[in-house]
């Protein structure tokens, strides 16, 4: 079991011919993922290394019974493919693209959440249940192990180091995700630890938060009153000054608030063990487990 | 991308906005002149920097015609105005913005932004405007107005005139203030910014202005408004944030003497979090992305190499997409082209993590190759320490 991603999600790429999309597909479908298919208008007939191309992502379900959708689209055209996504009855979008003006985030995220759907992301390295060999996103897959913890991140690069280390203590995970770096993105924290605390293959969840906003704040609220399990998290951008953007377009401290000291008070608060030193959250984490 | 105070009340004039009579001036003489056409009683003139705290610092002065205006605004425009937002380095003020003084019957605070945790365009209102936001939240909270816009049908009439009787029960200044609502909304959504504010807003007798602005566009929406650029104000922002921006380098200018290239934001915050815990101070955060080329790796070298606070470079770099000898290339380019000696030292995980060992040590430089990175860590702030 896992959470957001199986062994029988049936995935499709809308911008599939593009460079990364294509890397990426089939990094996915190398990994072990089902990818049934690419959308690319204009290009059907195509195929990818085996995987058919569409014209629209209409036409894709139709054809291959597609239930989630992994995005590659430049930030100035992204939001119409995630309004097709949700048209044509994708259930869940992982939407990599880095970059989409925000008021565009906004008004998609509207009717994915009107429609009943869910997003991950935008800007998000995306989804991996090691457990179900299924990767819908950007993250190496050789660097995970199949388990039972459960891996919530704001960040990429920073959310494989964790991963990597959890792997190297023997500490295998369910599912691991990256929320994405925006300030307005689709599933949250809270969100996530909610299908967590349902898997009965989690046992544990690592939370990887940052300065900016209050989702860190929100979910150690969620942790005290509703969840079951232990939790371990790590904040980073302890150093960050006030006023800047930390290379996420999400990072940032406004007018005093969204401070990781904030996030590390409320958290500690609400009985989540919070690592201070990066580089041992593998071996707190492995503890926790015994 | 910020605006001044300037170019944020420019935008409300063309919405129709009322906004206090003045000009901008760029010189001493020029701001007398403007004063003195002004045919006011008294005369304001403002610093124009991207930062709040102005008048504390001393970059606001209220002058009567009979006050030396030129002497003043020869000071104002002189200085690099320190605030309590622009760190003791301070900005430069290069223009002054020289207004007639009106009085004022109420302050209304108004404020639109995009809401995280909703998704919602929310516009925030007082009638006890004049201070900041924060402490307004903090001290009168129940002050406070809030609508969410939805994001489909946008602004709607009712909703704008709801917010602006909660402000005024005066029909007159409603119906102006429900203008200036709806117009700070379209500024808003029609330059996709992170902030449009006009704080205070006054009513003055029977009319209401804008008295001061603040308009911040956010960078993702910027290709959708390349009009935008030309009010661009590149003495507000650092040189050097500005070049590695057009790099498309992720790069922050912090106070230490420990440079640092990361791969991914997340990583690159962690990195300096973690040299602080180990005693050390970063010169800069520097994320060159996740799936860097060899000459974006050089061009944040080059960005070290040049500063000339860095004692010694922290390369800590992920590989997901990020090749290892992709990246040692590129170091070693930027050294070669530069012929400069600094020591540095790498923590590399990731794809082709051979080869980029390997490049490395055949190239003959000050490279020091450590697999931890607590380790790694530790030794970077050892190097700074001695050096």
């Amino acid at each position: 079991m896992a959470i957001l991603i199986d062994r029988t999600s049936r995935v499709i790429c809308q911008g599939i011919t593009g460079k990364n999309g294509t890397f990426h597909s089939l990094a996915c479908k190398e990994y072990g993922t089902n990818m049934v298919g690419g959308v690319t208008p204009g290009k059907e007939g195509a195929t990818v290394d085996g995987i058919p191309v569409f014209n629209t992502v209409w036409k894709a379900v139709q054809e291959t019974g597609a239930d989630v959708s992994l995005i590659f689209i430049p930030a100035a055209h992204a939001k119409d493919p995630i309004l097709e996504a949700v048209d044509a009855g994708i259930r869940l979008i992982v939407c990599i693209t880095e970059g989409i003006p925000p008021l565009d985030t906004a008004q998609a995220l509207h009717v994915v959440r009107q429609e009943g759907r869910l997003m991950v992301g935008p800007n998000t390295p995306g989804v991996i249940s090691p457990p179900e060999k299924c990767k819908v996103g950007i993250m190496p897959g050789y660097i995970h192990k199949p388990g039972h913890v459960g891996v919530i991140s704001r960040s990429g690069t920073l959310t494989y180091e964790v991963v990597d280390q959890l792997t190297r203590n023997g500490v295998g995970q369910s599912t691991c995700l990256g929320l994405g770096g925006d300030p307005v993105v689709g599933l949250s924290f809270i969100d996530c630890l909610k299908m967590f605390r349902d898997d009965p293959e989690t046992e544990l969840v690592v939370l990887i938060g940052e300065i900016g906003g209050s989702a860190e704040e929100q979910a150690a609220q969620f942790i005290k009153a509703e969840f079951n399990k232990p939790v371990a998290a790590y904040i980073a951008g302890r150093l960050a000054p006030p006023g800047k953007r930390m290379g996420h377009a999400g990072a940032i401290i406004d007018g005093g608030s969204g401070t990781a000291q904030g996030k590390i008070e409320a958290l500690t608060d609400a009985g989540v063990t919070v690592i201070e030193n990066l580089t041992q959250v593998g071996s707190v984490v492995r503890e926790m487990l015994k | 991308m910020n605006l001044h105070e300037y170019q944020a009340k420019e935008l409300l004039a063309q919405k129709k906005v009322a906004i206090p009579r003045g000009s901008v001036c760029y010189d001493p003489l020029e701001a007398l002149i403007a004063a003195r056409q002004l045919k006011s009683e008294k005369v304001v003139l403002k610093a124009q920097v991207h930062s709040g705290g102005r008048g504390k610092a001393g970059g606001v002065a209220v002058l009567s015609l009979d006050d030396d205006v030129r002497g003043k605004a020869a000071e104002i425009l002189g200085k690099r105005l320190v605030t309590n937002q622009t760190g003791p380095q301070g900005k430069p003020v290069s223009a002054l913005l020289v207004e007639e003084v009106v009085p004022i019957d109420q302050e209304i605070y108004l404020g639109v932004i995009l809401d995280r945790g909703s998704g919602r365009v929310t516009i925030m209102a007082s009638p006890e405007g004049g201070m900041e936001i924060e402490t307004l939240a903090k001290e009168a909270p129940d002050k406070i107005f809030t609508v969410p816009v939805h994001p489909l049908t946008g602004l709607t009439a009712y909703q704008a005139r709801g917010l602006a009787y909660s402000l005024s029960s005066n029909k007159g200044i409603a119906s102006q203030l429900t203008h200036v609502i709806t117009a700070l909304y379209q500024i808003f959504v029609g330059y996709d910014c992170t902030l449009a504010e006009i704080n205070p807003l006054i009513v003055s007798r029977d009319k209401v202005l804008a008295l001061d602005a603040k308009v911040n566009v956010d960078d993702n929406g910027l290709f959708r408004h390349p009009e935008m650029e030309r009010w661009r104000d590149r003495s507000q922002e650092d040189p050097v944030e500005l070049a590695a921006r057009k790099d498309e380098l992720s790069y922050i200018k912090l106070d230490g003497n420990i440079g640092c290239i990361v791969n991914g934001a997340g990583l690159a915050m962690a990195t300096l979090d973690l040299i602080s815990l180990h005693g050390g101070s970063p010169a800069n955060f520097l994320d060159v992305g996740g799936g860097a080329s060899e000459q974006g790796v050089a061009d944040a070298m080059n960005i070290l190499l040049d500063d000339n606070r860095v004692r010694v470079v922290f390369i800590n770099i992920f590989g997901g997409i990020l090749r290892c000898d992709v990246l040692a290339r590129g170091v070693i380019k930027a050294f070669r082209g530069r012929g400069v000696e600094l020591p540095v030292i790498a923590r590399i995980e990731g794809t082709n993590l051979e080869e980029g060992h390997k490049l490395f040590r055949e190239s003959g430089l000050p490279i020091d190759m450590v697999s931890s990175l607590d380790e790694a860590a530790k030794r970077v702030v050892e190097r700074a320490q001695s050096a």
